[in-house]
């Protein structure tokens, strides 16, 4: 690839320090950081497209969330209507049907927090046992589990419902979080992470001083792990609050949809015409307000998900 | 990385006595790794071996129903298509995720870290919610491409329509994941020891002979990482397409994809032991298939 350069020297406001107080979302890095090299033109406009490719989808929904139900049919699909009713639409939509919206919400909130939380644990326990303790059958534990990364959930959709129905437990919030639980691919990013990041002398030094294996995970440990914590804790949450083919399958009762299945069951609705009233404008506005909470936890945890990935993407 | 250096015997740290504090701390991940993989899986595969008859009930065929999938033409259908779909989309994915990377790692650009996060942004987006978007920018409701059409006199065929609804979901995908992809590639690009650089800044390599000769080389482990889960994901196809059947009922039909058929089986016809011996079998053949991409990347890399 020929790149044509710009005979044009970086400004340093480019590279200026963020806002006081903020720490650069750096993760640990092993590198120092290259000396800024000249912009290139063409290496800038292909950088340009692909985030105009990503973003404009997103932009496209902010934009009609704002548009009356009949404007979405006259309208510009790119620009804003005569009337801004963001405000109406939203206010539709959580009131929609005595307020089921709210209650998709709430239980999507609940699947993955409750979820993620007991998943990170799991693996912060697991994770420190794996790399810092031996113990009978470890080897085959790591082996089975470490194996069992490439199974995708939705292979396992039905396998669990299938045995979750003879256990007669189908159609109940523990049949969403339950499954939510098992991450292995978190617990192999916790034993690297506590492999990396807890010292053996200060696990000796915990013991010596009569803490035991429990405090010395609480109180020592655990806040060595924080980081990779926060990792596990992120992809999980993620993982659960966009988990759409398992709780289609296992739930039937309205009033336990997450939001994804409510969302999709109200657009089959509207779109095949099962809803006398084409509340279009409640469907964009339920997805925009869907992806609102991630993107705001996305901003504000960078610094986890960026030294996560790196660490999840070198393998041993 | 490791504490150990590679020829340790197995008592690699001083802290390590054998006994079963270990096992505790595994136990909770143990109960719900049974509970959520294991069970599920051998149940499943043990109800595949059976079958249900309107008269005398439940009996015991073997692999039958393995027999009947593997020569069911809808099974097949969908398989080859999903086959497709991971020939042709997975590479344009991890190509751009490559090249998202490599731009990123150059330096060259400005507002990197907007434009990082700003490619990264749709994996926030639950493919639900992706895949709505999308239906209704590619539909005739109000879609963009109907107002395309109607703004310039062109004719550009409907993504909704049999031929084009393929590639039409490939696209969601690729919106979907092109940006986790090129985290992942960036986040190895920057583990490249900076010596390597200047080495081949001494032997005057430009940009380009660095990308291919250091960059790629190093990324190898990363690439394989990356691909073996588009090609997991590719065969489990189900989100996108369920969800885009309400606006192109006429294009996706209830076997387009093996978890399609899978599902429509389990809840609309009933046949929930054939069902079953379809989920296993899907995930017999992305294991078979990511364990024999995996050879093939293992003989490259000996070379």
């Amino acid at each position: 690839m020929s790149a044509t350069t710009e005979p044009r020297r970086t400004p340093a406001a480019d590279t200026a320090p963020p806002r006081g107080g903020d720490r650069p979302p750096a993760p640990a890095r092993t590198r120092r950081r290259r000396s800024r090299r000249r912009t290139s033109v063409l290496l800038q406009a292909a950088m340009a497209l692909m985030v105009l490719y990503t973003l404009l989808p997103l932009y496209w929904l902010a934009v009609n969330s704002t548009k009356t139900n009949g404007e979405l049919f006259t309208s510009n699909g790119l620009w804003f209507g005569s009337e801004f009713a963001l405000w109406d639409n939203i206010v539709t939509t959580v009131t929609y049907q005595d307020g089921i919206y709210l209650t998709w919400l709430f239980n999507t909130a609940l699947y993955s927090i409750t979820g993620a939380v007991g998943a990170t644990l799991i693996c912060a326990l697991g994770g420190y046992a794996l790399a810092k303790f031996d113990f009978p059958g470890k080897r085959a534990v790591r082996a089975v589990v470490f194996g069992a990364i490439t199974i995708p959930a939705t292979a396992l959709a039905i396998p669990t419902f299938l045995l979750f129905a003879e256990l007669g437990i189908t159609d109940t919030r523990m049949a969403i979080i339950i499954p939510a639980l098992v991450s292995p691919f978190g617990l192999y990013l916790m034993t690297v992470y506590a492999a990396d990041s807890v010292p053996d002398s200060l696990l000796e030094a915990a013991r010596i001083d009569g803490a035991g294996p429990w405090t010395t995970f609480w109180r020592v440990a655990f806040r060595l792990l924080a980081p990779g914590v926060a990792t596990v804790l992120l992809f999980n949450l993620v993982h659960t609050w966009n988990n759409y083919f398992l709780p289609l399958i296992m739930l039937s009762d309205p009033t336990l949809y997450p939001l994804t299945v409510g969302l999709n069951q109200l657009n089959s609705q509207v779109t095949t015409g099962a809803n006398l009233e084409p509340v279009y404008n409640v469907v964009l506005t339920g997805s925009l307000l869907a992806i609102v909470p991630l993107i705001v936890c996305f901003l504000f945890l960078q610094r986890y998900w960026q030294s996560g990935l790196a660490a999840g993407s070198v393998k041993q | 990385m490791s504490t150990a250096p590679p020829a340790a015997p197995p008592r690699r740290t001083r802290r390590r006595r054998r006994d079963w504090t270990g096992l505790v701390f595994v136990t909770p991940f143990l109960a719900v790794f049974t509970i959520g993989i294991v069970a599920p899986l051998v149940y499943a595969s043990g109800l595949s071996l059976f079958r249900d008859q309107l008269i005398g009930g439940r009996s015991f065929v073997g692999l039958g129903n393995y027999a009947d999938a593997l020569t069911d033409a809808r099974f097949l259908e969908g398989l080859s298509r999903v086959a497709l779909f991971l020939g042709v989309q997975v590479p344009i994915m991890i190509g751009l995720a490559l090249l998202a990377a490599l731009i990123l790692d150059s330096g060259r650009v400005r507002a990197m870290r907007f434009m990082r996060i700003g490619i990264f942004m749709p994996y926030a987006v639950p493919s639900v919610v992706a895949a709505l978007m999308w239906g209704f920018m590619y539909g005739d409701q109000f879609g963009l491409v109907a107002q395309l059409n109607e703004a310039t006199g062109l004719a550009l065929p409907s993504p909704l329509s049999s031929t084009w609804v393929l590639a039409a979901i490939g696209n969601v995908v690729t919106w979907e994941f092109v940006g986790y992809n090129m985290l992942i590639l960036y986040a190895a690009l920057r583990a490249v020891p900076e010596e390597l650089y200047e080495a081949a800044a001494i032997d005057g390599a430009g940009e380009v002979r660095v990308a291919l000769s250091i960059k790629i080389p190093a990324l190898r482990p990363a690439l394989w990482v990356a691909t073996l889960f588009s090609i997991i994901g590719s065969f489990q196809l189900f989100n996108e397409p369920n969800v885009l059947q309400s606006l192109a009922p006429a294009a996706i039909s209830t076997y387009f994809t093996p978890n399609m058929y899978a599902y429509q089986l389990a809840f609309n016809a009933n046949q929930v032991t054939y069902s079953a011996a379809v989920a296993v079998l899907l995930g017999g053949i992305t294991v078979v298939v990511a364990y024999v991409a995996q050879r093939l990347t293992e003989r490259g890399n000996r070379r």
